[in-house]
């Protein structure tokens, strides 16, 4: 199984945890993940709040590159990247919009790359092999909090990714592993995202009431699938503990960083020495140390 | 449309035009507002840009501080029962009062929105160090994440050397060329 | 040789005003064929009326041509006026020169031009008009209601009172219906049981009614006085003719499942009477959970049956009837409870819906009239009622109003603070429609001395967190969002069409919306009747519908069959399609087109060469007229009466002339 993986601008710097825990499942799930060559920004969410045309001509541009690298379609880590890439997919049935893009790119994109989220294609995965048999390490003192957010989910029409008001694929990735699924009401509640720089005491807020509510029911740990939500959940978590007064001291895991936990990876391999909020506390039930 | 202020005729259209959507169909139902996150900072709820938009009170909609508070979550959208994208709408109305010269009610958001941006031009992808010094020195929130700044150093988390792609020059070209098209 | 007679009308100033009628009055003389062409101010009144009949019989007329108003609004007064002058009504033909010309048009030369255009080709058509006979079609007078809720329950009964027997045919074990659920019914706070259990119990009884409970119909055949219909009985495995109804049997039967009377608030056995007040009062087997059905062993029921009536041999029986007219009256049905993931319907304990809270209202009910958390059964203080979940929601496929909610929810959070005297009960709506009578005093009185708190906005999501049940909100005339920490939430979910309504629409032939609803003929004018003759509609299966709107569509679909059904013979017109036998091939596309079923394969013995085959018959008490069937008919064998193709080609050459004067220009 080969894969044009897209890794986004976070992959590269702040989140550089999430792309060595992504390859290294990738590798144990003999996923071959094929880097694009030369990608660019997808543009994000200042892209589309300030010209449309550019929010869909930069991820038209990445897609292009990617029909050339030859595979099943585009892997995308970041759920930001992974929505615009989307939405760009989704504008493009539109002519008026496809032949303004294609005026700006020079070349014609019809907007049918497959693009999938990390999550989907270890979901698709799943279903065709038991994971269980790579289990290694028991993980079911470990309670496991999923958290969607906004951008995997929303809006349904163009993402079309799972139930958008309960999504259920980490749920079932975790319980898969062999961990404990917490359920809570802050699945998939807005963290703040972007607002992160221009209106950090919303993000405190927000990403606040999700810690809050995911240690209000009994969560040891939360996971997340995109850079954004884990650097307002983890590097932001002191300051919300602040301004909540209350300490949370709950470490955020990529999903990926749990499977190779569960696979028996070391956390060197995982980059578990990355946050900001150690695991340590929790791994210790299960005998590893970061 | 409504004579006890200066109403623009035309927004309405305008604004249905450049977003695709039909903000006519609004029946003022609230469920943007009672789901929206941010709203408890808002100066005017969803529904209500939904209402001026409607009602062509421009300079209303245009200076108020919501359009840059949306953090374009979807979650309005995603539960309006008239299937209308707000955070379309919420995009042109962001785009009309730049362009139109509306001072923001939230000034650091197209500070960022522009470091971005411009950051983006120049190395094809986030570059992230830079990124957050120019937004810090436009913001003049000068040491805003400084306290971040050293685990980051200490656990390869900030890449301090940019970005490097080939082909920068092609994808600056294409930038320039999308601006040129949106100027049309 | 044809001698028709031309009678343009003024209609008051309604047509003289913008056709000049002498002017088409003296073109129209001038026609071939026409022997004689007037005007008159109205036409349609006592003189006009007799100037027509003096022309007829003075200068001989064979056919007439009014040029007046639409023939829906008078070609049976002229129709009529030839009948009595021993002319055969099928000879007259209206040529529409007011809503076709002078109501739509302003230039009195183009309008009075197209008049005159319009009675020349009426002129050829008439020519071509043969005599044509009614249809007699004898009836039988019986009537079939589908659905034994309180639509079904009022038309029956009103149609017996007329001497005409009745067959109910109900799907589910009892007649009474989502009725029979409610616990007091707005405006009046009258108890919904105490005024509907008479009404089932009277029609239960009544001499002239058979009632078929625990049935559905199977299939629908004939026309209009005349259907054929067979109704499945499914197997209950209890025979009622033995069944005493001591009730032993589900006191001791083992299999529990969940309640469809009480919407899962409580537990009934797999051996069952869905409520107390059920008629019959006498239990069914429902074998799905039946653990002699699925498990092959129990048979509890059986011991102990004192009068030996289980039968686990039964099988479903088909009965067949005839009957001369049907009403349908199927009802509604309430959304998935999955469509509002938004709302944790179906996940969340105590978030219910409207009917479950009914049930909970109800003193025969799961808890006796008390109202209480599903969860832990505390008594709620605080109780949202949220209105419109899927009415009016484009997002869910339910763009319609459901139209009972509004009262309803009023009625719900008032009997809540009758009975929770320091309760809270608020309400989220987005308009309140309270347009019936008594309707709007009944919500005031709600918030005036109940205290109800209305809230003006939908709700986002609702979540529950330790048993306290988070309700986010907004109130868009405040500005404000609003999160209300609830102990329980009652949805007004949207009314949908009953489960099964597309195929028994297709069964019996009648039209639906994309909804599922029972299309009526026409919204205004003709409410209860189906396009398809003979079928009416009464109730919610036609659209959302309170329960004195109903009743009142209830009663005047009774009305409709008992005037069907008061003579022997039905007259239809004879405007139907005909086959000419020599010239059909058997192929039967005409079958496979016809919305009707009028459609039959007959043998046909050729009177010359006595040689038989097999052809296309138009069954002309079932054929409507539509013409469906004469473009696919390839040997052209089928032709319209009264529309045939030789009057349309008539028609349309009279233009030949005009249409060569636009060519050239």
């Amino acid at each position: 199984m080969k894969y044009a993986f897209y890794p986004g601008c976070s992959l590269e710097s702040s989140a550089s945890e999430y792309r060595i825990s992504t390859e290294a499942i990738a590798s144990a799930l003999d996923i071959e993940l094929v880097e694009i060559p030369n990608w660019i920004c997808c543009g994000s969410t200042p892209a589309h709040m300030s010209h449309e045309l550019l929010s869909l001509t930069l991820p038209a541009y990445n897609l292009v590159l990617a029909m050339n690298v030859g595979t099943e379609g585009v892997a995308v880590s970041c759920a930001s990247c992974y929505n615009r890439l989307k939405q760009a997919n989704h504008a493009m049935q539109d002519p008026i919009k496809r032949g303004k893009v294609a005026e700006a790119l020079g070349e014609i994109y019809d907007g049918t790359v497959p693009v999938k989220h990390m999550l989907e294609i270890v979901s698709e995965i799943g279903a065709k092999r038991n994971l269980k048999d790579l289990v290694r390490v028991d993980l079911s003192d470990i309670k496991v909090a999923p958290y969607y957010g906004c951008l995997l989910v929303r809006p349904p029409d163009v993402t079309n990714f799972d139930d958008p008001e309960d999504p259920q694929i980490m749920d079932r990735l975790v319980e898969v592993l062999g961990a404990q699924v917490v359920k809570y009401n802050f699945k998939v509640e807005c963290c703040g995202a972007a607002l992160a720089f221009p209106q950090v005491e919303i993000v405190k807020k927000l990403s606040g009431q999700i810690l809050l509510d995911a240690k209000e029911s009994g969560a040891d740990i939360v996971i997340v699938a995109c850079p954004l939500c884990h650097s307002n959940l983890d590097l932001r978590q002191r300051d919300i503990e602040k301004y909540l007064g209350i300490d949370l001291e709950i470490p955020v895991l990529y999903f990926t960083q749990l499977m190779g936990l569960a696979f028996g990876l070391s956390p060197r391999e995982l980059g578990l020495e990355k946050h900001l909020i150690s695991p340590d506390s929790v791994l210790k039930r299960i005998g590893i140390k970061v | 449309m409504v004579h006890n202020k200066i109403s623009s005729p035309s927004f309405l259209e305008e604004v249905e035009a450049e977003s695709g959507e039909k903000v006519r169909i609004c029946y003022q139902c609230g469920k943007c507002s009672a789901g929206c996150p941010v709203g408890y900072a808002m100066d005017l709820l969803p529904n209500q840009v939904m209402r001026l938009v409607q009602l062509g009170l421009k300079d209303e909609v245009l200076s108020c501080a919501t359009i840059w508070l949306c953090a374009s979550c979807e979650t309005c959208a995603t539960r309006c029962p008239r299937e209308i994208e707000i955070v379309k709408v919420m995009d042109v109305l962001r785009r009309r009062s730049s362009a139109e010269g509306y001072p923001s009610a939230v000034r650091e958001v197209p500070i960022f929105v522009n470091s971005f941006i411009g950051n983006l031009k120049r190395f094809g992808r986030l570059y992230e160090a830079a990124f957050v010094g120019t937004y810090n020195i436009l913001s003049g929130h000068l040491t805003k994440d400084f306290d971040k700044v050293p685990a980051m150093l200490s656990k390869h988390k900030l890449s301090l050397l940019p970005p490097r792609i080939k082909g920068i020059s092609r994808i600056r070209e294409i930038i320039k060329r999308v601006e040129e098209i949106e100027k049309k | 040789m044809a001698r028709i007679g031309v009678f343009v009308c003024w209609c008051g100033s309604n047509i003289a005003s913008t056709v000049d009628v002498k002017a088409v009055a003296k073109a129209a003389a001038s026609f071939p064929g026409v022997a004689h062409a007037t005007d008159y101010k109205y036409m349609c009144s006592d003189p006009g009326q007799n100037l027509i009949r003096e022309t007829i019989e003075s200068e001989h007329l064979t056919g007439l041509v009014v040029a007046a108003c639409s023939p829906r609004m008078h070609e049976p007064t002229f129709r009529r006026l030839a009948l009595e002058t021993g002319m055969n009504p099928y000879l007259v033909e209206m040529a529409n020169i007011r809503e076709h010309c002078s109501w739509v048009h302003e230039d009195k030369g183009e309008a009075t031009a197209k008049a005159i255009e319009t009675v020349r080709m009426l002129v050829e058509k008439v020519k071509r008009n043969s005599p044509l006979e009614e249809i007699r079609v004898p009836v039988t007078k019986k009537a079939l209601v589908i659905g034994g809720g309180v639509a079904g329950i009022q038309a029956g009964l009103d149609i017996v009172t007329a001497g005409i027997p009745v067959i109910m045919v109900e799907r589910s074990p009892s007649i009474g219906g989502h009725m029979a659920q409610l616990d007091e019914t707005f405006p009046t706070l009258d108890c919904s049981q105490c005024i509907l259990t008479p009404k089932m119990v009277e029609l239960s009884q009544h001499r002239l009614v058979t009632l078929h409970t625990f049935s559905e119909i199977d299939e629908v055949s004939g026309f209009v006085g005349n259907f054929k219909v067979k109704i499945r009985k499914k197997a209950r495995t209890v025979d009622h003719d033995k069944c005493t109804g001591c009730g032993i049997c589900m006191e001791k039967c083992p299999a529990k499942v969940s309640s469809e009377f009480d919407r899962g608030l409580s537990d009934r056995k797999a051996i069952y009477v869905p409520f107390p007040q059920a008629i019959p009062n006498k239990p069914v087997i429902d074998r799905s959970s039946c653990i002699w059905f699925t498990k092959g062993r129990c048979g509890v029921c059986k011991k102990l049956c004192p009068a030996e009536a289980i039968d686990f041999e039964e099988k479903d029986v088909i009965v067949e009837e005839q009957v001369g007219a049907i009403v349908v009256a199927t009802g509604y049905d309430l959304i998935d409870r999955g469509l509002y993931g938004e709302y944790g319907h179906g996940k969340i304990k105590d978030v219910i819906d409207g009917l479950q809270f009914e049930r909970m209202l109800s003193a025969s009910g799961p808890t006796g009239g008390k109202i209480v958390r599903p969860s832990d059964g505390a008594t709620p203080k605080t109780v949202v009622f949220v209105q419109c979940v899927g009415s009016r929601d484009d997002s869910k496929g339910i763009p319609y109003c459901s139209r009972i909610c509004c009262m309803y929810t009023a009625k719900h959070a008032m009997l809540y603070k009758h009975r929770v005297k320091d309760g809270k009960a608020y309400i989220f709506y987005i308009d309140v429609r309270a347009g019936g009578k008594g309707y709007e005093e009944f919500v005031k009185r709600a918030v005036d001395e109940d205290r109800v708190v209305y809230l003006r906005g939908r709700v986002s999501r609702i979540f529950e967190k330790n048993g306290t049940v988070f309700v986010k909100g907004s109130d868009t005339l405040s500005g404000q969002q609003v999160e209300i920490r609830a102990d329980l939430v009652v949805l007004a979910t949207a009314v949908t069409s009953s489960h099964g309504s597309r195929e028994l629409a297709q069964r019996l032939r009648i039209g639906f919306d994309q909804y599922g609803f029972f299309t009526e003929a026409h919204p205004k004018l003709r409410p209860v009747e189906t396009t398809t003759p003979g079928i009416y509609l009464a109730g919610a299966c036609q659209a959302p519908k309170d329960i004195p709107d109903t009743v009142s569509q209830a009663s005047a679909a009774a009305s409709k069959v008992i005037g069907l059904l008061s003579s022997d013979e039905l007259i239809r017109e004879p405007l139907v399609a005909r086959v000419d036998e020599k010239v059909c091939i058997a192929c039967f596309m005409c079958e496979s087109t016809c919305p009707y079923g009028a459609i039959e394969h007959v043998t046909w013995k050729d009177p010359e060469t006595r040689k038989e085959k097999e052809v296309a018959r138009v069954n002309p008490g079932i054929c409507e007229g539509c013409g469906a069937c004469l473009p696919v008919c390839r040997p052209k064998a089928l032709d319209l009466m009264g529309f045939s193709d030789e009057q349309i080609y008539g028609e349309i050459n009279a233009l030949s002339d005009l249409v060569k004067v636009i060519h050239d220009e």
